[in-house]
């Protein structure tokens, strides 16, 4: 009678079914998403934008991989195989001017995934977000090399330093020479603005928005391309790894301060589309703000703190001493995210938003 | 439902994979009954049923076996014609494998009918008797969860409801018993639905069917057509919309208060197949001794839907069903989101098993758990508006305290959470073992109560006795130092030498 032999190695728990998603293949979309405005800015910045990438990445993983070991974590192979070291690593990387000597990715790499990350309890744990406290304390601690940006010059043009010279430039840490020094966008506004310039004028030369979309300019490498970093974060959309509220609401809260004060003021504010298209705003509301760990749970929540981090953004640009801001909103904002979880709880079914019992209807007829 | 509750929250459930087709469009098979049947004696929610029969005696197909035995139980009937051969412990439909009481019947071949009796004119009874007879078909909620169907329709009386929920849903995925019996027996059914409006005395039966199954729809739309206050309503495909609270609020609107019934917004819900099962109780006089099983999964060679005697080993349906392909990662009776996994084949089916699931690995896609990423998914498909990531956190806390607080008691352990979850947390298990901890404290604290309540009368008793002892003492003292007090006047003449006027 017996067809087969069964007999249940273990007493499993319901469901007995699974939707597939899995933390991997979440990781990996979000690098599919980062990979064509990082090939781009790749091309853009040359071999030296490449090295520093390499080298970020790799020291990410080689400290995920010490702080594993020194945490006695058994499945070191496994945690290492969910990719979120390169992830941060991938993010920190983006973020750093793209001929930032080798020392920064590493320094930064530590900071990232040892202090941010690690220290807290490892992956899920961090309170804030690891590669914008890389970013920050990097910025605060290394201020010249974190802010020496480079006119892009492009893989293929002649002047583009070769394999060779990309190495010497990211492991000696030469400075970039005089004449291909410049300054972001925004640095520039904020530059011109202290030397009581009016940015109308200063920003009439040069600083069209199509090329804020194209990328063509200084900056970091995630700040390259608008248009390719924008369809990657549609494509996280689309796939359904982040939700639109985070991203909808740091444009929000970038973009309506900016043009309230662009239109009082055009002197003294930036407009929406420089405000937007610049620094590590596209990157940040969709792949910076959207971190999982850092970010509340809930939708109301979720659309607090990007109106949180857009605005925090365009205070400091703005008002701050520094030309971008990104990293401290995010920052600000991760540390308000338990507070906010707190208060934008949902209403669980057959309950008042207060946790109390509903209130049982008056019945007719009876 | 405006644009807020849309955009903030109220797209609770998900939406697997079904897996319903072909078992649903096989057509239905019976099986025959098998050499011998294992009648569990817990096919039904509360206290065991209380055997009736001796070892040896013969029984007919239908003759009670078993009495029910307290307030929530139910009666259980012979699968068969037959001999009892034993009444004792066999391994439990129940992932513990932890041995139940049953009685083996031993099949004469015959399949005989004890001498049955239909109601003609069931319509013309007072609601009272329905459920009355109802009760002594041993019939239960078919749904599931196996609460007696009688005590639902009396107490459904008692309380006044005005709606009858019927569940077609059947949300659900591998499961089609319910469609399948919707198809073939959609007059059965409707029949028995206008006799539970009887029974209940609600106005109007609200039938809803998930819209993946038009076949049912559509059957069921016919055998209505007649009476319009039963109405067929397809709702959206959509787990669990099976769900007591999510099928009552997606068809009359009303939410059930937490701590309340359905019954505290007038409604009552039954199961589709809880109505078969009442129109053959009441139109025949049949007892549940039979129902329909989904037998499906990856490995089962042969999916559809058989019509099984309770009490079959579960290792006869799948061989009747046409075996297996290879063998199973999982054996799972019920459905893959709330089903129950065995831990053999050798167990019986009961009143409750609504399907039989033979799982490849591929389908059970079991893997590590790994730290939750706090990704929320959990919490945008918690049909309850939990948050289930807070809740595992604080049970890993041991915080059962923290986990109420966050809503561990509103949990209806669907399994949305644990589906949906990339970490692979076993949110469920989680759960239920928070659960289990906190009746287990709830009666450690009502025995300590208990205990405490105890101790203190005792101590009371004991004060009182002591109190009354020394009162007494006291007394007696006073009593005594009165009577010394008042010898020295009545008493001491006696001493004396005899009053002259006693001797005059």
């Amino acid at each position: 009678m017996t067809p087969f032999a069964y007999t249940a190695v273990q007493t499993v728990a319901s469901p007995h079914a699974h939707g597939g998603n899995a933390v991997s293949r979440t990781m990996l979309r979000v690098q599919l998403a980062l990979t064509p405005a990082t090939a781009y800015a790749f091309w853009l910045f040359g071999w030296p934008a490449f090295f520093l990438w390499l080298i970020t990445l790799g020291a990410c993983l080689l400290f995920e991989f010490i702080s594993l070991r020194l945490m006695g974590v058994p499945h070191i192979r496994r945690t290492l195989g969910d990719s979120s070291a390169l992830l941060t690593g991938w993010l920190l990387a983006l973020t750093l001017p793209p001929w930032a000597p080798w020392w920064v990715g590493v320094i930064g790499a530590f900071i990232a995934i040892v202090i941010g990350k690690q220290v807290f309890g490892g992956l899920g744990q961090n309170v804030f977000n690891p590669a914008m406290v890389a970013r920050v304390a990097l910025l605060i601690s290394f201020p010249l090399p974190l802010t020496q940006w480079v006119t892009p010059l492009p893989l293929t043009t002649l002047a583009a330093p070769g394999f060779i010279e990309g190495l010497q430039i990211t492991l000696a840490g030469l400075p970039p020479p005089d004449a291909m020094a410049s300054a972001s966008l925004l640095g520039y506004a904020k530059t011109e603005l202290s030397r009581g310039s009016d940015l109308v004028q200063a920003l009439a030369a040069g600083h069209a928005p199509l090329i804020s979309w194209i990328g063509i300019r200084a900056g970091s490498l995630g700040e390259s391309s608008a248009l390719l970093l924008l369809a990657g974060g549609l494509f996280l959309l689309a796939t359904g790894v982040i939700r639109w509220q985070i991203p909808l609401a740091v444009f929000a809260g970038l973009a309506i301060p900016a043009a309230i004060g662009h239109a009082l003021d055009p002197a003294h504010y930036l407009g929406v589309i420089p405000h937007v298209l610049s620094g590590a705003a596209v990157l940040g509301a969709f792949f910076i703000a959207t971190d999982y760990v850092t970010s509340p749970t809930t939708a109301p929540g979720q659309l607090i703190f990007g109106i949180g981090v857009g605005l925090l953004t365009w205070v400091i640009r703005t008002y701050g001493s520094y030309p971008e801001g990104m990293a401290f909103a995010v920052l600000l904002m991760n540390a308000l995210t338990p507070i906010i979880d707190r208060y934008t709880k949902p209403r669980i079914l057959g309950r008042t938003r207060a946790g109390k019992p509903l209130d049982i209807p008056a019945k007719k007829g009876a | 439902m405006g644009l807020m509750e849309k955009l903030f929250g109220r797209d609770w459930g998900i939406h697997p994979d079904d897996h319903k087709r072909p078992a649903a469009d096989a057509v239905t098979r019976t099986m025959p009954v098998p050499e011998r049947l294992f009648v569990s004696l817990s096919q039904h929610l509360g206290a065991p049923a209380r055997p009736v029969v001796l070892v040896g005696q013969k029984v007919r197909k239908g003759e009670r076996l078993a009495d029910p035995q307290g307030a929530v139980s139910a009666a259980i009937h012979a699968p068969t014609s037959g001999t009892i051969t034993a009444i004792g412990e066999i391994p439990a439909p129940h992932p513990s494998g932890l041995p139940v009481l049953a009685i083996t019947l031993e099949a004469d071949g015959l399949d005989a009918w004890a001498d049955l009796e239909g109601l003609n004119d069931p319509f013309l009874l007072p609601p009272a008797e329905i459920s009355k007879k109802v009760a002594e078909a041993g019939v239960v909620g078919l749904g599931g969860a196996t609460f007696p169907a009688a005590l639902k329709l009396s107490l459904s009386e008692k309380a006044k409801v005005t709606t009858l929920v019927m569940n077609g849903g059947e949300c659900e995925p591998y499961l089609s018993c319910d469609d399948r019996l919707m198809r073939d027996s959609a007059a059965a059914i409707v029949d028995g639905i206008g006799l539970m409006l009887h029974a209940t005395g609600a106005t109007q039966a609200l039938v809803g069917i998930e819209d993946n199954k038009p076949e049912a729809i559509a059957a069921m739309q016919q055998a209505a057509a007649a009476q319009p206050h039963i109405r067929i309503c397809p709702v959206p495909a959509r787990y669990p919309m099976g769900s007591e609270k999510q099928l009552v609020q997606e068809l009359t609107g009303h939410e059930i208060p937490a701590d309340g019934r359905p019954g505290d917004v007038g409604v009552v819900v039954h199961n589709v197949g809880t109505a078969w099962a009442v129109h053959q109780a009441i139109r025949f006089g049949r007892p549940l001794v039979a129902r329909l099983i989904t037998v499906n999964g990856g490995c089962v060679a042969q999916p559809g839907n058989i019509m099984v005697p309770l009490g079959t080993l579960v290792e006869e349906v799948l061989a009747f069903a046409g075996g297996l392909n290879s063998a199973p990662a999982r054996l799972v009776m019920g459905g893959p989101m709330m089903g129950m996994s065995l831990p053999q084949a050798r167990v019986p089916v009961v009143k409750g098993s609504s399907g039989i699931l033979a799982l490849s690995a591929a389908e059970v896609a079991e893997r590590t758990e790994e730290p939750c990423i706090r990704c929320a998914t959990c919490v945008g498909a918690c049909p309850m508006g939990l948050l289930p990531l807070d809740m595992a956190r604080h049970i890993q806390a041991n915080d059962l305290k923290g986990a109420v607080k966050t809503g561990l008691k509103d949990c209806i352990a669907c399994g949305c959470c644990a589906y949906v979850c990339p970490a692979h947390i076993p949110l469920v298990q989680y759960f239920s073992h928070a659960k289990g901890e906190l009746s287990a404290q709830e009666r450690e604290k009502l025995r300590q109560e208990s205990n405490r309540k105890l101790a203190q009368s005792r101590a009371q008793r004991l004060e009182r006795e002591a109190r009354e002892k020394a009162e007494a003492a006291a007394r007696r003292k006073a009593e005594r130092a009165a009577q010394a007090a008042a010898t020295p006047e009545s008493q001491a003449p006696s001493n004396l030498p005899a009053p002259q006027g006693a001797t005059a």
